[in-house]
């Protein structure tokens, strides 16, 4: 246990020295902030927006004007507006939007991964050949499309597009959490915990798990991006959350009617755009570097 | 090797299986009432009070899955997809009319993606943590952060709402009279080589002005994931003894870059990039809908956001149906040039 103490306090420490990574580290903390003090930081610099907020939905982007015309940046909007909606407010608040998703839809589909993918490699025979089958079924349609057929039939709405991200998106962690349980499972410990009679659940939980999670904690952080990406994605065609609701994506779709006149609509593609990539950036520099520690074959 | 393919083979139909049982039952989690709407073409039909529950017997909707389920496969066996409301035509006749223009943006998409990643991935190798390395490597990096449909939109506003120089859309109105005429020799049904083998080059350079913004946007992503593959592949095997010989025996650096290592270090890139053209086909769903082209990828988009069941079912079998054949035929390839991968 000591040993494996200080084998973490050596990683960490070549973490922190890689500048990329903390680059990473400190996007995510300011995206954090952001997230944490969203009310504070819309009545401060977007008053108007956050007087007009909805009480009992803070998550609906405020309706600032009653035109559909775009208004660029202004003083009382700092960020413009579109659809008659408040752009910074969305941004700020679509924080919050991008962090429940992008953690939920990776901690639910991981667990279902490790469950299946666990199970899998622990069993073998016909138990692996059905599930690993089943992977192939789902990983056989485009993510995207996926996604967008069963949020098209649950409906419009965040969770809806969460359930449809879960539904696709669990299939890389169970294959990689079958691959890294395959080769624990012929080591020593696992062999010795055996001949104890130890139980298999008991086993695969106690035992293998905790020496193959982490591989599966930086393909989330990786994958993170692309989750919010996709649900982005799909609200920008029109079939993720509702009009209106305060997600980077949403401000994107209302861009969708000036797409011939982008001009007087710039503020509602560079603000949320922005804000997009270095939210995916910070993650995928993070997975990139504890990858880069972790992942023996990548060292140089 | 044979063993390998044979079992990939018989697996091919449990796929298929799978992925259509997977699309119908979405589709039936509808209920009948709802799955009822994409037959009736008017409400005109619907004016008697008995009139949905009489049309949801006569198209079977009540029916337990497992029957609606093998009625849908034998008439998908058949070509027959149901009747689309985007689209006005069968679905299948309306994805037959919109794939060309898709495969038409895919290929153009992906002989610069392939060839411009193996050499920037190339260059960033050999020149590791110089300037040119890094520049590299941020431009990889935020190609691998940028959202296609940002960058698209991004594209749009530079490039055609300030400089007016690469419109969205398929041709000008002007062109796309000449495309209906009776003249026009339709071969392809891909605009730009149509216009070729019609010797008009005029509608060449206009096809292509508008396919410019596309074939950009749908190519960022994937410059930057494959130039990252070629990277550390590269790296991985400038570290090889064999390098080191070469370069002791003193062979020109040109050479052992180019003959020595550049060859081992492409076996990865190769698998990949023939993944690279099923990725380009599914990018098509966002790229489209940004530029507004006709093609499968926005027939689907706009099919979802109009709840036109039959279209859906009907492209997402289809992308579906492409991705399997595709990684089939990219597996199979792959067992034959690299030994090594039939142990697995």
């Amino acid at each position: 246990m000591a040993k494996r103490k200080s084998d973490f306090r050596k990683m960490m420490k070549k973490f922190w020295r890689n500048q990329t990574a903390v680059l990473g580290v400190v996007l995510l903390i300011m995206f954090v902030i952001i997230a944490i003090f969203a009310p504070q930081i819309v009545k401060t610099f977007s008053p108007k927006a956050a007087a007009r907020a909805y009480a009992e939905d803070p998550y609906q982007m405020p309706r600032v004007a009653w035109t559909s015309n775009p208004l660029p940046p202004s003083k009382d909007d700092p960020f413009g507006v579109i659809g008659g909606r408040d752009i910074f407010y969305g941004v700020i608040y679509g924080t919050r939007t991008a962090f429940k998703l992008g953690l939920t839809v990776a901690g639910l589909s991981a667990l279902i991964g490790i469950f299946v993918g666990s199970i899998s490699a622990y069993f073998g025979g016909w138990v692996d050949e059905i599930f690993m089958r089943i992977v192939d079924i789902f990983m056989s349609i485009p993510f995207l499309v996926a996604a967008m057929v069963l949020t098209t039939i649950l409906g419009k709405g965040l969770n809806n597009v969460m359930i449809a991200l879960v539904v696709f998106g669990w299939m890389t962690t169970a294959r990689l959490i079958r691959g890294n349980i395959l080769q624990a499972r012929e080591e020593q410990y696992v062999l010795a915990a055996k001949a104890l009679g130890q139980k298999d659940w008991l086993i695969i939980i106690k035992h293998i798990l905790p020496n193959t999670i982490f591989p599966v904690v930086i393909q989330m952080s990786m994958r993170m991006g692309s989750y919010v990406i996709t649900a982005a994605g799909l609200s920008f065609l029109g079939v993720g959350a509702e009009p209106g609701y305060a997600d980077w994506g949403t401000i994107l779709s209302y861009s969708r009617n000036w797409m011939t006149m982008l001009d007087k609509a710039w503020f509602a593609i560079v603000f949320p755009g922005v804000a997009m990539v270095l939210f995916v950036l910070a993650w995928n520099l993070v997975g990139d570097a504890l990858r880069d520690i972790f992942d023996p074959r990548m060292r140089s | 090797m044979t063993a390998y393919i044979i079992r990939r083979l018989l697996l091919l139909p449990l796929i298929l299986i799978g992925v259509t049982l997977i699309i119908f039952s979405m589709i039936w989690s509808l209920g009948p009432e709802r799955l009822l709407a994409s037959y009736v073409k008017s409400p005109e039909a619907l004016k008697t009070p008995d009139a949905a529950e009489r049309l949801i017997r006569k198209y079977g909707l009540d029916q337990p899955m497992p029957v609606m389920y093998g009625k849908w496969l034998l008439n998908v066996l058949k070509g027959d997809l149901g009747y689309s409301l985007v689209g006005k035509a069968p679905v299948a006749k309306a994805i037959a009319e919109r794939f060309p223009y898709t495969l038409e943006l895919a290929l153009y998409a992906f002989i610069p993606v392939v060839f411009v990643a193996i050499w920037l991935g190339i260059t960033s190798a050999v020149h590791q943590n110089k300037f040119s390395d890094q520049f590299i490597r941020v431009f990889a990096l935020i190609g691998w952060s940028l959202p296609d449909f940002v960058f698209g939109l991004l594209l749009l506003w530079g490039f055609y709402a300030v400089l007016g120089w690469f419109p969205p859309g398929m041709i000008d109105t002007k062109y796309e009279m000449v495309l209906r005429s009776p003249e026009w020799h339709t071969i392809t049904h891909m605009p730009t080589i149509d216009a070729l083998l019609n010797g008009r080059f005029d509608i060449f350079i206009n096809a292509f002005k508008h396919l410019v913004l596309p074939i950009l946007t749908i190519s960022y992503l994937w410059w930057a994931y494959l130039l990252r593959i070629t990277r550390s592949s590269m790296l991985e095997v400038l570290r090889k003894d064999y390098i080191r010989t070469a370069r002791a025996k003193g062979v020109p650096e040109k050479l052992v870059i180019n003959k020595h290592a550049k060859r081992n270090a492409l076996i990865p890139v190769v698998t990949v990039a023939g993944g690279t053209v099923i990725g380009l086909l599914s990018g098509t769903v966002i790229v489209e809908t940004v530029f507004s082209r006709t093609g499968m990828g926005r027939f689907l988009a706009t099919a979802a956001t109009q709840l036109d069941y039959w279209s859906i079912i009907g492209g997402a079998l289809f992308y579906s149906f492409i991705l399997v054949l595709g990684n089939l035929i990219v597996d199979v390839s792959y067992a034959i040039i690299d030994p090594r991968i039939r142990l697995h």
